[in-house]
């Protein structure tokens, strides 16, 4: 009787079988997390509106003034591309358009995006980019929108702010926008807790009851 | 060893016949477990759960020359300039008007908002902005109006006057 002494047999099937069914799940519904160039802390608001998962381009705007663009989207990149290099007349390597499909933000001007395209991804990474201008003299934000919407006309914009990023740049941006007749985009907030944020769910409830 | 306390293999018999010892068909399913919980681990990790809020803002068309401006009774009017340092600076009104200060807490600008708008039904809320402000500023007085159900507000350009009324108040 050697098992007199031990402990009773547990079966551990069931619990490696959940476990894969978890690793199932997450594998597939996971999208990571992108690598952003900036790291954006974004103001809080009780807004609870979400923002779509496809067929977004968000401008980040950070502290330092500088002005991000990115859009998702593997053939929307790719055909975003193709059309700024026709406009800029800059002719981009299969290499270069690759990195672009698959990087995310850009912060450099158009002039420097075929060398920064060229970078290995480690130098890319590295490299602090200057941002997209946006004056009214040279603005290519304008530009960047433009192609976007052009390449995918059901896109959505959303600007990221981070909290401190001054008003100024905001506004820049926002005249980009209206400019170009895009009146309606979204501001990525936080999700806001407390009584302020209960309240405001109600408000927002009894409106859409209203309507 | 992912099967506890078993029975070891096919261990011998007491008092039985000595037989060819059979290779135990259990199998050490330990690294196999090690590895779904690290993926598992890895990913639960990895994975973005909580999605960004996002705040829908539609801004008015710019007027174009010979359109009609809606004409506005300035007493509805409620001016709010967001300053440096989250002040926002506020007056009612257009001609010689009183500019006081407030922040923006629950007993700053949102009681005020609140009081106006009891007051005022037709009240128009105009958001202007000093280049000092910081974004959040604008986020949060937006949320203001959301929270306190102000319909009618635009965020306007900021003007000379505006400036000059702010110094003058010196708060």
């Amino acid at each position: 009787m050697a098992n007199f002494r031990s402990a009773p047999p547990i079966d551990m099937t069931p619990m490696v079988d959940l476990a894969f069914l978890l690793v199932t799940f997450f594998m597939l519904t996971a999208t990571a997390i992108p690598d952003e160039p900036v790291a954006v802390d974004t103001p809080s608001s009780v807004s609870i509106i979400q923002i779509p998962e496809t067929d977004v381009i968000t401008i980040t705007i950070d502290p330092k003034k500088r002005v991000f663009f990115n859009v998702d989207g593997q053939f929307t990149r790719a055909a975003l591309l193709d059309k700024i290099s026709e406009r800029y007349g800059i002719a981009f390597t299969e290499k270069e358009k690759r990195s672009f499909v698959l990087m995310s933000s850009v912060g450099v001007p158009i002039g420097s995006l075929k060398q920064f395209l060229g970078l290995d991804p480690e130098k890319r990474k590295a490299l602090e980019q200057p941002g997209i201008p946006v004056d009214s003299l040279n603005n290519e934000l304008a530009d960047w929108v433009l192609q976007a919407r052009l390449s995918n006309p059901k896109v959505r914009i959303a600007i990221k702010g981070d909290s401190d990023a001054d008003y100024k740049t905001v506004k820049k941006v926002v005249n980009t926008l209206m400019d170009r007749k895009v009146n309606r985009f979204n501001l990525i907030t936080n999700m806001e807790k407390g009584p302020d944020a209960a309240a405001a769910l109600a408000n927002q409830q009894k409106e859409l009851g209203h309507q | 060893m992912a099967e506890l306390g078993g029975g070891g293999g096919g261990g011998k018999k007491k008092g039985g016949k000595v037989r060819v010892k059979k290779s135990s068909t259990r199998i050490d399913m330990t690294p196999m477990v090690d590895l779904a919980f690290l993926l598992l681990t890895f990913f639960v990790m990895t994975t973005t759960l909580n999605k960004p809020q996002a705040m829908q803002v539609t801004m008015p068309d710019k007027p174009k020359d010979g359109d009609e401006q809606p004409e506005v009774n300035e007493k509805n009017v409620l001016t709010l300039v967001l300053g440096e340092n989250d002040k926002i600076y506020w007056y009612m009104g257009i001609t010689d008007p009183k500019v006081e200060v407030a922040d923006f807490s629950a007993t700053g600008i949102r009681k005020v908002l609140l009081e106006k708008k009891a007051e005022l039904p037709k009240l128009i809320v105009l958001i202007k902005s000093m280049d000092e402000a910081r974004y959040k500023n604008m986020v949060d007085i937006l949320d203001e109006m959301n929270i306190s159900s102000v319909q009618r507000f635009a965020l306007v350009d900021i003007t000379p006057v505006d400036k000059e009324l702010v110094k003058e108040s010196q708060l």
